[in-house]
């Protein structure tokens, strides 16, 4: 092929005929900063709570600081530990958890597999109307009946139930989601093998949407496990250890954090930064190992 | 073993919508007939109404009767459940169960249908040797089934459907999403299988109907909407060679939807 000569009002042969150019490039690019900006802006806040936590709780978050209580600790002192309030944490998050997991889990199955029309139409409203509730309320509902009224007083329990009104619509709505990405295949290929409809969703169902059920369960334990003021109207807060969750006030890591963080001494207000961190460790360690735990099955079958 | 199915005037519904109309034929045992006809003539529904899986969806139900030996499986002393044992079904795109095992697939349907935890070993292995998948698999029953590839996959899900020794075996177009090789090994599975079940496929591939098939039903509908019908049900030389029906032969000739 011979070159032809560039004529008047001829354009010179592009090089690369197919590159974009012009306004569309442009364009292109500005799209592409400003997702990468939007990514960074949202970053920011994240890696800001954590450095600062783990900065600021390092001061004094160290083992003495697990294995001790706030018995007998002033403002002042430097000692003193959390010990107790990861106790109380930990009871009732699993309390909470072991009231509104099973609960929410059948009320997803009977939404998604066994309503008729018009009952899963109230009970996800009810769900909705649920998931809006503010946690305060929670605690004074339960205050009022439990604490109050049947004159139970506080107690690591009565805080797992206004959690676990917290938690029960977060696992319904996620785990319906959940159950619904199941596709029909598989429950019509265990009906057509005579496969009880029980045993279908027992066996079959719930194990593939497994994964995404304990990520939705996680989700809601992340979300109350740093509730406070549920936990001032029900559990109160304590000083010292208190194993027995179903008897007297306990403590717990939020608890703790609003109580030394409130103090004006540099002492408790490392106690807070330190709590906050450990706060922090315990999701970030429930998380990964329910994780891990959903996924070693599929894991180990490659 | 293998058991005969009368369908006598078997109607199907989803809600309003009537999908399938006035439909009788005789389904002889140790047989495979063919069902072929336009996409929406109510094949798929026929066939799922013969298991009872029809009922599966809501608002779904049928007028009509479909005796298996002489018996209503529509009959009020009839758990579907049961019947379903005997009536098994491949579908159109293999389903193996993702979170399980090659053997625990083929296995599911003794061990989830109530059946007491005997040792399996045989019968699984009898199951994948009866589809041609034995020694494919062997040496990795336990792998996911899902890293099969989709041949495998569908001659996994025949396996787990011949593991129950089941009378009947539908099997709604278990090879549109095959290629020809997977769909050759079916059809020889096919041909294998019939001498011990009853078989019953629905295919849009003429080819593998009048391959496969002793017995050809062509269903239709008029138009858009209307219910489906069975125009012609005859031996499956007659209709692809000497149709009664125009419809037929215009469908099988290629001249019209």
């Amino acid at each position: 092929m011979t070159t032809a000569p560039y004529q008047r009002g001829v354009a010179a042969p592009d090089p690369h005929p197919w590159r974009m150019r012009g306004r569309r490039a442009f364009v292109d690019r500005l799209a592409t900063v400003a997702v990468y900006l939007a990514f960074v802006i949202a970053l920011v806040p994240l890696v800001a709570v954590v450095w600062y936590t783990v900065g600021r709780g390092m001061a004094r978050f160290g083992s003495n600081f697990l294995t001790h209580s706030m018995a007998g600790v002033g403002p002042l002192d430097r000692n003193g530990g959390a010990y107790h309030a990861i106790l109380g944490t930990v009871e009732q998050v699993l309390l909470a958890s072991a009231i509104s997991v099973p609960l929410g889990l059948l009320a997803s199955i009977y939404l998604n597999e066994y309503g008729g029309h018009k009952m899963t139409t109230i009970v996800r409203l009810l769900v909705d109307v649920m998931t809006g509730i503010p946690s305060i309320v929670a605690g004074l509902f339960v205050f009022a009946f439990w604490v109050l009224a049947l004159h139970k007083g506080f107690s690591g329990f009565a805080g797992a139930m206004a959690l676990a009104v917290l938690m029960l619509p977060v696992v319904v709505r996620t785990s319906e989601e959940m159950l619904r990405l199941v596709p029909d295949a598989f429950r019509e290929a265990a009906y057509a093998l005579g496969i009880p409809k029980w045993r279908t969703i027992l066996s079959i169902v719930l194990p593939t949407a497994s994964t995404g059920i304990t990520t939705g369960v996680m989700l809601a334990v992340a979300r109350v496990t740093g509730e406070t003021a549920p936990l001032l109207l029900t559990v109160f807060g304590s000083q010292y250890i208190n194993g027995n969750p179903f008897r007297g006030a306990q403590s717990g890591l939020p608890l703790l954090i609003f109580q030394q963080a409130s103090s004006a001494y540099p002492a408790a207000i490392d106690r807070a930064w330190a709590a906050a961190f450990t706060l922090i460790l315990i999701v970030v360690a429930l998380y990964v190992g329910a994780r891990l735990l959903t996924r070693r099955d599929a894991l180990n079958r490659r | 073993m293998a058991k005969r199915i009368e369908v006598i005037g078997l109607s199907c519904f989803y809600g309003q919508h009537q999908a399938v109309a006035d439909v009788s034929m005789m389904i002889e045992p140790k047989t495979v007939t063919a069902l072929i006809g336009p996409s929406g003539c109510g094949k798929s529904t026929f066939l799922r109404s013969l298991n009872r899986l029809h009922e599966v969806v809501p608002g779904a139900r049928i007028e009509g009767r479909v005796l298996l030996d002489d018996h209503n499986i529509y009959g009020t002393d009839v758990d579907p459940v049961m019947l379903r044992r005997s009536v098994g079904m491949v579908f159109q795109r293999p389903n193996p169960f993702p979170t399980m095992s090659i053997f625990d697939n083929v296995a599911a349907g003794l061990r989830l249908a109530g059946q007491k935890s005997k040792d399996l070993t045989d019968v699984v292995e009898r199951a994948l040797v009866g589809a041609h998948l034995w020694d494919e698999v062997k040496d990795r029953l336990k792998k996911p089934a899902i890293a099969l590839s989709g041949g495998q996959q569908q001659r996994l899900c025949i396996a787990r459907a011949i593991a129950v020794e089941p009378e009947v075996l539908l099997m709604d177009e278990p090879c549109s999403a095959l290629d020809p090789i997977s769909t050759l090994a079916i059809e020889d599975l096919m041909a294998e299988l019939k001498d011990r079940y009853t078989i019953v496929i629905v295919t849009h591939n003429m080819q593998q109907a009048s391959r496969v098939s002793e017995m050809t039903g062509f269903f239709t509908l008029a138009a858009a909407g209307q219910p489906g019908t069975l125009v012609e049900f005859d031996a499956t030389s007659k209709v692809f060679s000497t149709p009664t029906h125009k419809r037929t032969e215009d469908y099988i000739t290629g001249r019209v939807g």
